[in-house]
């Protein structure tokens, strides 16, 4: 029976890629092992090897081809004694060489829902279609250009491009002085990070995720956050930690945890946690020119998502202000960084239904725009907050308080939070789905708010 | 046949007390290099933060500085040493026994003070306290309450040099304690990787709280503690003002001359409680007794000043002078305002650089 080789996933979160070449044609004679084809995404590269003995019958993806989604059948073998002339199956037979991804299906660029357009961006403004990934480079690349007491440092920025490639291209511009491979030492290079800053220097501290920033956070609290006010005002600390943060996909409990809360809580921080490139960008640039310790979350599944970037010389957007993704009568829908991928799935479905919602994107969670939630409250009169966090003690909840003391009267109905499950994250394809908030969950929330 | 009974007996204080005063500490440099004159402003410093700690525990109590306040009495020699080597521009930063090291940064004994009775004439508005000070301009960059913090801190001060492509170096001063902690080989593997100008202090007074470094330490000779990353280390007379210069002055050159980090191991010993509330049950009168009369930094000086011919009177005019800095500091401690109210919402973050509307 014939083979079928699949382009396989070079992560969890990988959804397509490229097919670069083939290494063998058709006709040839394969074994176990042997690698037969180069593919690579945004992020890195690898090399494809055959899953099974035999000969190949058929290329089924030429070389070159771009957008090739995970688990398509790209050549068939033939195992020994079979028929050289196998066609290629119509119905794909068992995936047998690797397991079946569950990709996150995020269609942000075929939503329906119309985005609507940034009120600070100029008329006229021409953009250019980027990756979240994309725009993140960009920012710290042109900041770093414009003042030299910018560098960046964590594990795998320099020379392996970073662990998700945000830094590629970095080390080559900027040299081994400015982008600053560490060993895995993150509570030693966060605080290294936090006596640069004292010195005056501008640190972008990448964690390779946020997970691993647990080990780091007596630092970024202790040191970073409260010594500005621990000093009357005299010290400063201008440093950037980012990284990835929040679940990513199948990576369980101790990779998919979102801390947005946790570093909300504390004074002294600015948290930023963007949703578009377009705010990645302009709002890293202006954490980096902050001289606050910030914390930027960025998320694993956002970053190969495009994205419209204006193409603006200097684009740095002001922290601290929402922004109105989508304007709505019948419900206003509060979520930041990946939550909104489920708001606006919701809005297309809810509006299917009859139900104008009104989504607003935090961007910033510390300071927290409130004025333009309780704006956006006093004309829907309805409240459903959406994030990955755990529902205790969450972003949801402090705005949720914030919300019944400035706009009680305005309320028609409780304010609902949709946000992750109360329990650690499973790795079961099918209970990580059951623990992360969805689409669903945010249309049966706000049909619950509506009396529908 | 029985097993034979462990023979190793857990330390007792009095072994403890022995191993402390049987180290042979390194050489001083040549008595020559050590002039009358850096004796007598080494007596002077040391002296202004005896007294000044002696005040500050009598403040303590009184009730006049609350919460943890952390002595310095015994260690003096260490930060006056290093300081005398030190250049302008040479970053400071400490744990929280941190007085001392202020005091001898340049700061003002009034805004130190006044920072530890809580007034707005402190160095941080009254806002940090004892633990949380700073000063830019003394380039002393704290006072850290979290044990073994000041390591990375420190490091990170002398990665900024080396980026900059200066001559400073940062020392980082912290106890026998902190050694124990992860973060402080953390900074060792960072700083020798990249050959970072930073001098870890590590003040060995014996005791991290009520905890004898024996008791501790596995290995307890701290200067070895960078074998492992090829930093090199040494043991000093930190109760010998002129051991702890030349010692300082050798590691300086070393990070000066882009070698890296360096390790320096002071012995010491503090006379007081680890903080104002603790007596101090776990070492023995005697011990601390006599570490007093046999080894005390200032008596070591005042000895080798009249020895050289310096009278009484001249010392006693240094005394009079410390002692006025000291009064006054207590009393601007006392009369500078509390923290107006509005104060408790200043300095938690600066003006946003790009503020939304």
């Amino acid at each position: 029976m014939a083979t079928n080789i699949l382009m396989p996933a070079l992560s969890p979160t990988m959804e397509e890629g490229t097919l670069t070449k083939w290494l063998v044609k058709e006709g040839d004679d394969v074994r176990s092992g042997d690698v037969i084809a180069e593919i690579e995404t945004d992020k890195a590269t690898m090399e494809v090897e055959a899953v099974d003995e035999g000969k190949i019958v058929k290329l089924v993806v030429a070389a070159g081809t771009e957008n090739v989604k995970v688990n398509e059948v790209i050549a068939v073998i033939a195992g020994e004694g079979e028929s050289e002339t196998v066609s290629a199956p119509e119905v794909a037979a068992p995936a047998i060489e690797k397991p079946i991804v569950t990709e996150k299906v995020t269609k942000v660029e075929t939503s329906q829902v119309v985005v609507a357009a940034d009120p600070d961006f100029p008329a006229g403004t021409t953009f250019k279609s980027q990756s979240v990934r994309e725009a993140l480079r960009d920012a710290m690349a042109e900041e770093m250009r414009r003042d030299d007491t910018v560098f960046v440092m964590g594990e795998e920025v320099a020379e392996y491009q970073g662990a998700y490639k945000v830094t590629q291209g970095l080390l080559e511009e900027f040299g081994p002085r400015r982008v600053v491979d560490t060993p895995i030492t993150e509570h030693g290079f966060a605080g290294l990070g936090v006596g640069a800053a004292f010195a005056g220097l501008r640190p972008i501290i990448e964690f390779m995720t946020f997970n691993f920033a647990m080990q780091a956070i007596d630092h970024i609290i202790n040191s970073a956050a409260k010594t500005r006010y621990m000093s009357g005002g005299q010290m400063a600390s201008p440093i950037v930690f980012r990284g990835p943060n929040g679940p990513a996909s199948r990576v369980g409990a101790q990779h998919s945890q979102d801390y947005a809360s946790w570093y909300a809580h504390i004074p002294g921080l600015i948290v930023i946690a963007p949703y578009s490139a377009a705010d990645a960008k302009g709002l890293l640039k202006a954490a980096i020119r902050d001289p606050n310790p910030v914390i930027f979350l960025e998320n694993e599944i956002l970053y190969g998502k495009t994205f419209d970037v204006p193409e603006i010389d200097d684009h740095v957007l002001p922290i601290g202000k929402a922004r109105v993704l989508k304007e709505g009568r019948d419900v206003t829908l509060v979520s930041h960084s990946h939550g909104l991928v489920y708001c606006l799935e919701a809005a297309e479905q809810l509006a299917a239904e009859g139900i104008d919602a009104e989504i607003i994107d935090l961007r910033t969670l510390r300071p927290l725009d409130i004025d333009t939630i309780v704006a956006s409250v006093k004309k829907t009169n309805r409240l459903v907050t959406v994030e990955e966090t755990w529902p205790v003690c969450g972003i949801g909840a402090e705005i949720a308080a914030s919300v019944q003391a400035k706009a009680f009267d305005y309320l028609d109905a409780p304010i609902l939070r949709v946000t992750q499950k109360d329990v650690p994250m499973p790795y079961a394809a099918n209970l990580e789905k059951l623990a992360l908030p969805s689409a669903a969950d945010v249309v049966e929330a706000v049909k619950a708010v509506c009396y529908r | 046949m029985a097993p034979k009974k462990p023979t190793k007996k857990s330390p007792s204080k009095a072994s403890e007390t022995k191993s402390i005063l049987k180290r042979k500490p390194v050489k001083a440099d040549a008595p020559g290099s050590f002039t009358l004159d850096d004796d007598k402003s080494a007596y002077r410093e040391m002296l202004l933060i005896r007294r000044f700690e002696e005040k500050a525990g009598q403040m303590y109590g009184m009730g006049l500085i609350g919460g943890f306040c952390h002595l310095y009495i015994g260690q003096e020699a260490i930060i006056v040493g290093l300081m005398g080597a030190a250049r302008k521009g040479d970053q400071i930063v400490t744990g929280y026994r941190d007085h001392g090291h202020m005091l001898a940064c340049g700061m003002d004994a009034k805004g130190v003070m006044a920072e530890l009775t809580g007034r707005a004439g402190g160095y941080s508005k009254g806002k940090g306290g004892s633990m949380h000070m700073f000063s830019i301009e003394k380039t002393f960059y704290g006072g850290h309450g979290i044990v073994g913090a000041q390591v990375p801190i420190g490091t990170g001060l002398g990665f900024a040099n080396k980026y900059r492509g200066n001559e400073n170096v940062a020392l980082a001063f912290f106890g026998d304690g902190a050694a124990n902690q992860g973060q402080v080989y953390e900074s060792f593997n960072m700083a020798e990787l990249w050959s970072l100008p930073v001098i870890y202090v590590i003040e060995n007074n014996q005791y991290a709280m009520g905890t004898s470094v024996a008791r501790a330490s596995a290995q307890t000779n701290l200067s070895k503690r960078g074998v492992s990353f090829n930093i090199p280390g040494e043991q000093v007379d930190g109760m010998d003002v002129r051991a702890v210069r030349a010692a300082g002055a050798k590691a300086m050159e070393w990070c000066r001359a882009g070698k890296g980090p360096y390790i320096l191991e002071m012995e010491t010993y503090r006379y007081r409680g680890h903080s104002m509330s603790d007596p101090a049950k776990y070492r023995a009168k005697e011990e601390v007794t006599k570490m007093r009369q046999e080894h005390d930094p200032i008596e070591q000086v005042r000895v080798r000043l009249l020895d050289a011919g310096v009278t009484e009177d001249e010392l006693k005019t240094i005394d009079k002078d410390i002692r006025a800095i000291v009064a006054e500091a207590a009393e601007f401690a006392q009369s500078s305002p509390e923290p107006d109210p509005s104060e408790l919402w200043t300095d938690v973050i600066a003006p946003l650089s790009v503020a939304g509307a």
